[in-house]
């Protein structure tokens, strides 16, 4: 019926059509909904069922686990934040549903405006990248970031993180991340501190003496206080399931792991990357074990990737294809240095509780660098073995 | 010099001096010389208009004093000549600050001193003041220091309203849209985003102006 419907259109968005203007605009939505007739014609290539709005689908489905555990798990802060205690799980998800979803509203709304006019105002397709990057977006959001701060957080990123580059697939630095760093640099008070995780918290309708940090933003307060212990209220089987404040996706180390299974399984996202960024974050934390200065150092190694966006970052950032390295080594390289960066800064900068952000982005911009030097490497190496056989 | 060669003060070709600066020929924007001074001062509209300023009498006068001087200077000691004139003249324009604007100087800090490493002033003297008349060199001196200066108050404008509320120190935007939850940009203030807002004006010239596009 409604590729009846679209059948019908679509003759006026086609050349003198009524709304020619509008053909990118037509041409999103219809191939969004059906995969597209036309088939590559010239050069080489690969015959495959996926394509890259087909990819991005799978991807929003792996975030799924994630985005729903984390509106349940708004809720349930919430409850227990004003005392009500826990809460039943539909009344917690549907507390949650309601707060987070007009977060997404807007970023998909901000996010995909610019999308389409740039399209139509130079002419080209619309890109189907923001299709995930708009469901990262209010996932690395704390549930309380006004509505307002996070559209302009999304524009800035898709403008200035991607569109200046020349849209999907030519961007340097993940939008998602952009996003969240510009809200982090640009409204520090309401992306960091213990208020802003709990929804309803900074207008202050909680019960005297409940702590609405993070687990990180706990052990960064006690560390700089030279305290002996880490000084976390919560537990380790808090932080596997997720019933942890925390931004709106990423508390819940289960449910990103069973994104991580629907992306790998797929063979959409690297596996290289993704083992290596915690192998790389692991080895950090044993170094940091074996200098041992103080209880954050002492830290068993894995904690690093139950806390915080250690693993939403792993699995859903840094593997982003597009700003990642794309040589076999070069993904492992790459890997290993966000890991590492990502506990380094958390453990060594109190300033930043969270390394996992700036890490990424750092090492998105180094990876056309590594690159580089993956392949000059190999080309010696190949320049050698013929010189070898002559 | 006879009465028949000589050209008006300001004709087409020395307006063209000194307005092609402000357009096709800005600095700033088109030959990308000055950022660095450009990101520093202009996280307020004050300094950076009195930046703003100051390069524009440095450079002026250093290519008016060095076109009248440049049959004389060898060719191959002319940096360090060049150097020297710039130098004072940046003296002079510190001591004037410290004098009159004492704040607007303490926050400019070493900026001022930088002025003899801007590239505008030392590439504007060996492009054009080396081999040209006092008259247009002077006048090419002050298009470029407004070229550059027209960025810089274009930059602290923006950066100022967004990133603190405030021009010139004044409270701009209400109170009742801080209480209706509007906030500063604080990434406004930081270095960073003046390179991104170089990056946007860079867009918008160009955009405007296709001549420029490579």
């Amino acid at each position: 019926m409604l590729r009846k419907y679209l059948d019908k259109i679509k003759p006026q968005f086609e050349k003198g059509g009524r709304f020619s203007k509008l053909h990118s605009t037509f041409d999103a939505f219809e191939t969004f909904l059906y995969v597209p007739n036309t088939v590559t014609k010239s050069g080489s290539h690969i015959r495959d069922a996926i394509e890259l709005k087909r990819t991005m689908s799978v991807v929003v489905i792996a975030l799924l686990p994630a985005l729903l555990f984390g509106m349940y798990n708004v809720g349930l802060q919430h409850f227990r934040a004003i005392g009500l205690g826990d809460k039943a799980v539909m009344e917690c998800f549907e507390f949650g549903f309601l707060k987070v979803l007009p977060i997404i509203v807007v970023s998909y709304v901000v996010g995909l405006g610019i999308e389409f006019l740039f399209a139509q105002i130079r002419g080209h397709e619309v890109n189907e990248g923001f299709l995930v990057s708009g469901m990262l977006i209010p996932l690395v959001m704390p549930v309380d970031a006004p509505l307002w701060m996070v559209g302009v957080s999304t524009a800035f990123a898709v403008i200035i993180g991607k569109e200046v580059f020349g849209g999907t697939g030519m961007n340097v630095f993940n939008p998602a991340l952009i996003a969240r760093a510009f809200m982090f640099f640009a409204y520090t008070p309401y992306i960091s501190g213990d208020k802003v995780w709990i929804a309803g918290m900074s207008e202050g309708y909680t019960i005297d003496g409940y702590s609405g940090a993070t687990p990180l933003t706990e052990i960064a307060g006690s560390m700089a206080e030279k305290s002996s212990s880490l000084g976390v209220t919560s537990t380790v089987h808090d932080w596997l399931i997720g019933t942890i404040p925390g931004s709106i996706g990423e508390t819940s180390f289960i449910a990103i792991m069973i994104g991580a299974a629907i992306l790998l399984f797929t063979g959409i996202a690297s596996w290289r990357i993704m083992l290596s960024v915690f192998a790389g974050g692991y080895l950090m934390g044993l170094l940091f074990n074996a200098i041992g200065l103080n209880p954050y150092m002492e830290m068993p190694a894995y904690y690093h990737f139950l806390l915080g966006g250690f693993a939403f970052g792993a699995v859903f950032m840094a593997t982003d294809p597009v700003t990642g390295s794309q040589t076999n080594t070069g993904k492992f390289i790459y890997g290993l240095m966000i890991g590492a960066f990502a506990v380094l800064i958390r453990v060594v900068n109190p300033g930043y509780p969270e390394g996992m952000m700036l890490s990424i982005l750092f090492m998105n911009a180094m990876a056309p660098l590594i690159d580089h030097y993956v392949v000059a490497a190999n080309i010696r190496r190949r320049n050698r073995r013929i010189n070898a056989t002559k | 010099m006879s009465n028949k060669d000589k050209e008006p003060l300001f004709s087409a070709k020395n307006m063209k001096l000194l307005t092609g600066p402000l357009g096709s020929g800005n600095p700033v924007t088109v030959q990308i010389l000055g950022i660095c001074s450009a990101l520093a001062v202009t996280a307020k509209l004050q300094p950076a208009l009195v930046m703003a300023l100051s390069v524009t009498v440095v450079t002026a006068f250093s290519n008016l004093i060095l076109s009248l001087m440049r049959n004389t200077i060898p060719s191959r000691i002319r940096i360090i000549v060049q150097l020297v004139v710039v130098a004072a003249l940046v003296i002079l324009v510190d001591q004037v600050l410290k004098a009159f604007v004492y704040d607007v100087s303490k926050q400019l800090s070493v900026f001022v001193g930088l002025i003899i490493t801007n590239c505008i002033v030392m590439g504007r003297i060996e492009a054009f003041a080396l081999g040209n008349k006092p008259w247009p060199a002077f006048l090419d001196g002050v298009g470029n220091g407004l070229g550059y200066g027209m960025i810089l108050v274009i930059l602290g404008f923006f950066r100022e309203l967004l990133g603190a509320g405030t021009l010139w120190g004044y409270r701009v935007i209400p109170e009742s849209f801080y209480a209706h939850g509007y906030s500063n940009n604080g990434l406004m203030l930081l270095p960073p985003m003046a390179l991104i807002c170089v990056g946007v004006i860079i867009w918008i010239h160009r955009s405007r102006n296709k001549n420029l596009c490579e």
